[in-house]
């Protein structure tokens, strides 16, 4: 996979919602009670989820 | 390792009512909830019409946090339609308080003779010769419990639907992106007899805000946005309209946010596998509203469960009819009003003022979405030319 960066999550603004769980295709978002991960062998860095965010919680890192 | 002919993922209304209709049509039945507390943190604004609930439980007062007599729904240029009900004090809306009513259902499923596991996540299906393999995680524990069936009612989150082969991912134009403030204080400025709704793509794109009474003036405050048409998120919509309209910030008692499925789906079942409530897309394409839909829908599975259970049939083929009586029942109208969404979206400010106003001065008494729909297209026939036949 091409390297477009890695998603990353503001924990200080993440609501634990699972609204980016439901956008990931490779299922690379997971959400466990209020703890978000995200699964960097499995995310293609394709946005969705980070655009989905009610929160604005969720950003790339180069 | 322990057996069982169904279990239930997520313990929502939908996971509930269907583990309560497994349980009483006397299968065995397990439901397993990922987090620790039914019912909390909501992700709703936990609105329902009251006919519609009193059809499907015993109202408790308990869990109702207010009632409503109708809506007002505000265009963008804030031309007001007022829908209420036939008489004054005769309430149309419940404004549920689901960290009460989510457990009241959870226990109405155990009572019926239903498990419960909380903080147990399913972590993956196995198919293991005549049954399933759900895989477990409780508190950190790994376990497995086998089933003849798995209804996955876990939300707009699902993985049951993946693992047993159908895709319920959601695109950028399927989902309502929300946020949702629980606020006080609120009675000074606003009726709190009615719900609110205020409409306009340039104050929420693609969706709606909301204010839902909640008793002794607090509110669900909230809105939701659709991600394909929105520049930025859904919380700084609200928040710049909350600005807007003078409200400070400083009585919020809850945050909560979400997403919300509104597109429905073709499949909605597969080889012993039922899909319930938001997983299978069961939330109206217009209001966003998914309670009232999720409990039939899970009342529905747990009778086709049943059937399969007594037939021994978990074929797609036999399973084939959950999705058959879901549409009979309600899979119609989300069909409809996706179409009717669909339209709604490409409209611009100036022709939602116009409708609005092409009702104006006209008491609405039929509350549901049909009926104003209905009135609208009489109204302005040249612009839902091509809705006519749907809902006249």
């Amino acid at each position: 996979m091409p390297d477009r960066g890695r998603i990353v999550v503001d924990r200080f603004k993440c609501a634990y919602c699972g609204a980016c769980v439901s956008v990931c295709k490779n299922n690379a978002n997971e959400l466990v009670e209020t703890f978000l991960t995200i699964d960097d062998s499995k995310c293609n860095c394709c946005m969705l989820c980070v655009k989905v965010c009610p929160m604005g919680a969720l950003s790339v890192k180069s | 390792m322990s057996e069982y002919d169904v279990v239930v993922v997520g313990a929502g209304p939908g996971g509930s009512t269907a583990a309560k209709s497994c349980a009483e049509e006397g299968l065995n039945v397990l439901i397993v909830e990922k987090r620790q507390e039914i019912g909390a943190p909501v992700r709703c604004a936990e609105g329902v019409s009251k006919s519609e609930l009193a059809s499907l439980v015993e109202i408790k007062k308990r869990w109702i946090a207010a009632e409503v007599a109708g809506a007002k729904v505000y265009s963008p240029d804030n031309t007001v339609i007022t829908l209420s009900a036939e008489q004054a004090g005769n309430e149309v809306g419940y404004i549920l308080e689901r960290k009460i009513f989510d457990r009241w259902l959870a226990k109405q499923a155990a009572k019926a003779g239903a498990d419960i596991l909380v903080k147990t996540a399913a972590i993956g299906i196995e198919k293991d010769g005549e049954a399933l393999k759900i895989k477990l995680r409780r508190a950190g524990e790994f376990f497995d419990v086998t089933a003849k069936i798995v209804i996955g009612a876990d939300g707009v989150e699902s993985r049951v639907g993946k693992w047993m082969g159908i895709d319920t991912t959601l695109k950028l134009n399927e989902i309502e992106s929300c946020v949702q403030y629980l606020m006080t204080g609120l009675d000074e400025k606003y009726d709190m007899d009615y719900c609110h709704f205020w409409l306009g793509h340039s104050r929420c794109p693609g969706g709606y805000i909301w204010l839902f009474p909640k008793g002794n003036g607090s509110a669900n405050f909230g809105i939701g946005v659709m991600p394909s048409m929105a520049k930025e998120t859904a919380k700084y919509y609200l928040d710049r309209f909350l600005e807007a309209e003078g409200i400070g910030m400083s009585k919020v008692v809850e945050v909560v946010a979400g997403g919300v499925p509104v597109s429905p789906m073709e499949k909605i079942s597969t080889e012993r596998c039922l899909l319930v409530g938001d997983a299978a897309r069961h939330a109206d394409p217009i209001t966003g509203g998914g309670i009232i839909n999720a409990m039939r829908g899970g009342k529905i599975a747990g009778k086709v469960a049943a059937e399969a259970v007594r037939k021994n049939d978990f074929s797609a083929r036999f399973l084939s009819r959950y999705d058959k009586l879901c549409k009979e029942d309600f899979g119609k109208t989300l069909e409809r009003n996706k179409i009717l969404q669909k339209k709604i979206l490409k409209m611009k400010d100036e022709t939602l003022n116009n409708l609005a106003k092409s009702l104006e001065g006209y008491r609405m008494e039929d509350m549901s979405v049909t009926g104003i729909v209905k009135e609208l297209i009489k109204r302005n026939p040249k612009i839902f030319w091509d809705l006519k036949s749907l809902f006249l």
